[in-house]
C-alpha cells in the first residue's frame, strides 16, 4: 500500500564556505529565528523544524508558504535527497520528484537523449525505453525540438518535456514544485488530467505552490509552512481561509469553477 | 494518460522500491548499511553511468569532424614531438625511448585524469544530486567510465608506435590486464574519497592538481628509473612513491620489463589501503554530500 510518512523531520543547513566566527556574531546578534547551532556548535540555518504527517493513497497534499518557508527543502527531504538532521522518513511506492524542470536533465543533450537517460535511470529494458520515448514525445508535443539540445528550448518546452518524462512511467508518489505553472493554458489542462489519472490510481501527490487557486483545485489537503514549521494542516479551503487575507480568499471562492464552498 | 498496460505493471513490479526509509544519522552501523545499499543500487544502474560517460565525451567533441579521435591525434602529436626531443636530450636510442615514453605518458595521463576527475565527480553532478535521489555510486562510475573511454582512444597511439618501430610483444603483455583492473578499483576508490573531500573543501581540487604535477616529475614517467641506480638517496624517494608501484604493474608487462613479486605486492597494499580509507570516507560523507553541493 502506497504511503509516505514524515516523522519529526528537521533539516539544518550548515553554513560552510563562510567565515565562521564573524558569521556567528552576525547570526546570534541579529537574534534571527532561523539560525541556530548544531550539536558541534557550528552555525546552521534551520530550514525545517519537526515536520510530521502521514499521506496515504489518494492524498493530494499542497504546500503553501512564503518564499524561504521550506517548501522546496521539504520536497527534497521527502525525495530522499537530504538525509534529515533529525527525525525519519518512510515510504512505500515508486517516487518521482519534479523539483526544477532542468534538474536531472543535461541541457547540452537533446530531448530524446535525455529521455533515454531517464529510461536507463529507471533501469528499463530497451523496448520499454523506446516506448517511453514515443510516449513522452506524444505528450510533450514539442515537435522536431525533441532532437535538438535542450538548451535551445523555451522554458515552456522544458517544462513540457520534464513533466512528460516524470509522469510517463506512472510514479506512485509524485512530488512537484510550482514551476509546472510555467506551461501554457492548454498544457496545464493536459497536465492536470494526467495527474488526476495518476491520483485516480490511488497514488500520492505533493505539490508546492504559491497559487491558491491551483492548490484549491488540485489538492485535498494543505499544509501551511512558515519559517520551516507547520502553521496549519487541514482541508485546503480551511487552511487558505487562515493563510489568505479575507478579500483574496473571497475572490478565490468567486473565481473557482465549479464554485467552491468553504468547510 | 493511457491505462496501465501489461508492461507497465511489469515495470512497476520490477522497479518497486518496496520500502524506502531514511532517518537522522545513527552512527556507523547505519552509515555502512546505507553505503553498501548505495553501491548495490549504483552497480545495478551501470548502463546509466556508461551512457552518461559516453555522452560527456561526445558532447566535448560535438560538431568536430574527428570527434573523440582528437584525443588520439593530440596524444600522438605530443608523444611524437616529445619522443624525438627527449631522446636527443637524454642521448638515448629513439627505438628504445619512444615506446617507453608512449606507454608511460599514456598510462600516466589515464592515472592523472582518474585522480583529477575524481575531484569533480560529485560537484560536477550537482544538478542530478539535488534533483533526484540517485545512488552516488552512479556519479563515481561515470567518472571512471569516462576515463576508460579516453584511455581506449589513446591506446591506439601505443599500438601505432609499437607497430611503427617493430616492437616485439609477447604474451607477457597480457599481464597488464589484471593490472588495469586494479587501476579501475583504485580509480573507483579515489573518486569516492576525493569526490567527497573536494565537495566539502573547495580548495582541495587545486591542491590535488599541484600535487599530481609534482608526482609526475618525481615518478619515472618521462625518465627511466634505471638512471637513478647511481643515486641511492633518490632511489629511496622512488620506493616511497605509491604511484611508482601502481604505474609499474601495468607498464612493465607492456614494455616487457621485469615485474618483481614485491612490486605487485606493494601495488596491492596501496590499493587495499585506498579501498579501506575511501570505504570509511564514503560511509561517513554519504548523507552529507547533498548538503555540500
Amino acid at each position: 500500500m502506497t504511503h509516505l510518512t514524515a516523522f519529526n523531520i528537521s533539516i539544518d543547513f550548515p553554513l560552510y564556505h563562510s567565515d565562521n566566527r564573524s558569521l556567528k556574531k552576525t547570526v546570534f546578534g541579529a537574534a534571527a529565528g532561523r539560525f541556530g547551532e548544531d550539536n558541534k556548535h557550528r552555525p546552521v540555518v534551520q530550514a525545517l523544524r519537526d515536520i510530521s504527517f502521514t499521506l496515504r493513497s489518494g492524498d493530494r497534499l499542497g504546500l503553501i508558504g512564503s518564499n524561504g518557508s521550506g517548501k522546496t527543502t521539504l520536497l527534497r527531504a521527502l525525495s530522499g535527497i537530504y538525509q534529515p538532521s533529525n527525525g525519519s522518513l518512510s515510504m512505500e511506492g515508486r517516487l518521482t520528484s519534479l523539483l526544477d524542470p532542468s534538474q536531472g536533465m543535461n541541457m547540452e543533450l537533446t530531448g530524446r537523449e535525455n529521455i533515454r537517460l531517464r529510461g536507463l535511470f529507471l533501469a528499463m529494458p530497451k523496448p520499454d525505453i523506446a516506448r517511453l520515448e514515443s510516449d513522452v514525445e506524444d505528450f510533450a508535443e514539442i515537435g522536431e525540438f525533441i532532437d535538438l539540445p535542450v538548451r535551445n528550448y523555451s522554458s515552456g518546452m522544458v517544462v513540457r518535456l520534464a513533466f512528460a518524462m516524470a509522469t510517463a512511467v506512472h510514479p506512485e508518489i509524485l512530488l512537484m514544485d510550482e514551476w509546472i505553472l510555467a506551461g501554457d493554458a492548454a498544457f496545464m489542462g493536459k497536465a492536470k488530467r494526467r495527474v488526476e489519472a495518476m491520483v485516480r490510481h490511488a497514488d500520492i501527490l505533493v505539490l508546492a505552490s504559491h497559487s491558491s487557486s491551483t492548490i484549491a483545485e488540485w489538492c485535498n489537503r494543505l499544509i501551511w509552512l512558515d519559517a520551516g514549521k507547520i502553521v496549519a494542516d487541514g482541508k485546503p479551503l480551511d487552511v487558505l481561509s487562515q493563510y489568505l487575507p479575507p478579500e483574496q480568499f473571497k475572490e478565490l471562492l468567486m473565481v473557482a469553477h465549479p464554485p467552491l464552498t468553504a468547510g | 494518460m493511457t491505462e496501465l498496460t501489461g508492461t507497465d505493471r511489469a515495470i512497476r513490479a520490477m522497479q518497486r522500491q518496496p520500502l524506502f526509509t531514511t532517518s537522522a544519522d545513527r552512527g556507523w552501523g547505519q552509515r555502512f548499511r546505507l553505503a553498501v545499499e548505495d553501491l548495490r543500487e549504483g552497480f545495478v544502474l551501470w548502463p546509466l553511468s556508461w551512457a552518461l560517460a559516453v555522452a560527456d565525451i561526445r558532447l566535448r567533441y560535438r560538431g568536430s569532424t574527428l570527434g573523440p579521435f582528437w584525443l588520439t591525434l593530440s596524444t600522438g602529436v605530443m608523444i611524437g614531438s616529445m619522443g624525438f626531443l627527449y631522446a636527443d636530450l637524454f642521448h638515448t636510442d629513439i627505438h628504445k625511448y619512444l615506446p617507453y615514453l608512449a606507454v608511460s605518458i599514456i598510462l600516466w595521463t589515464f592515472l592523472g585524469s582518474l585522480v583529477s576527475d575524481a575531484c569533480t565527480c560529485f560537484t560536477g553532478a550537482e544538478g542530478l544530486i539535488k534533483g533526484t535521489r540517485m545512488p552516488f555510486t552512479v556519479h563515481v562510475l561515470r567518472s571512471v567510465f569516462r576515463n576508460v573511454v579516453v584511455f581506449g582512444h589513446n591506446i591506439i597511439v601505443i599500438v601505432a608506435v609499437f607497430v611503427f618501430l617493430g616492437v616485439h610483444v609477447s604474451a607477457y603483455a597480457l599481464l597488464a590486464i589484471p593490472g588495469l583492473l586494479i587501476w579501475l578499483l583504485d580509480g573507483f576508490a579515489v573518486a569516492f574519497l576525493f569526490g567527497a573531500f573536494c565537495a566539502r573543501f573547495r580548495d582541495v581540487p587545486q591542491i590535488i592538481a599541484s600535487l599530481m604535477q609534482i608526482a609526475f616529475f618525481v615518478t619515472p614517467v618521462i625518465w627511466n628509473a634505471s638512471i637513478l641506480s647511481a643515486h641511492p638517496g633518490a632511489l629511496t624517494l622512488i620506493r616511497l612513491n605509491p604511484f611508482f608501484y601502481i604505474l609499474e604493474i601495468v607498464r612493465a608487462p607492456l614494455l616487457g620489463t621485469d615485474l618483481s613479486f614485491g612490486m605487485v605486492a606493494k601495488a596491492l597494499i596501496v590499493t587495499a589501503v585506498l579501498l579501506v580509507i575511501s570505504g570509511l570516507a564514503f560511509a561517513r560523507t554519504r548523507g552529507r554530500l547533498a548538503y555540500w553541493m
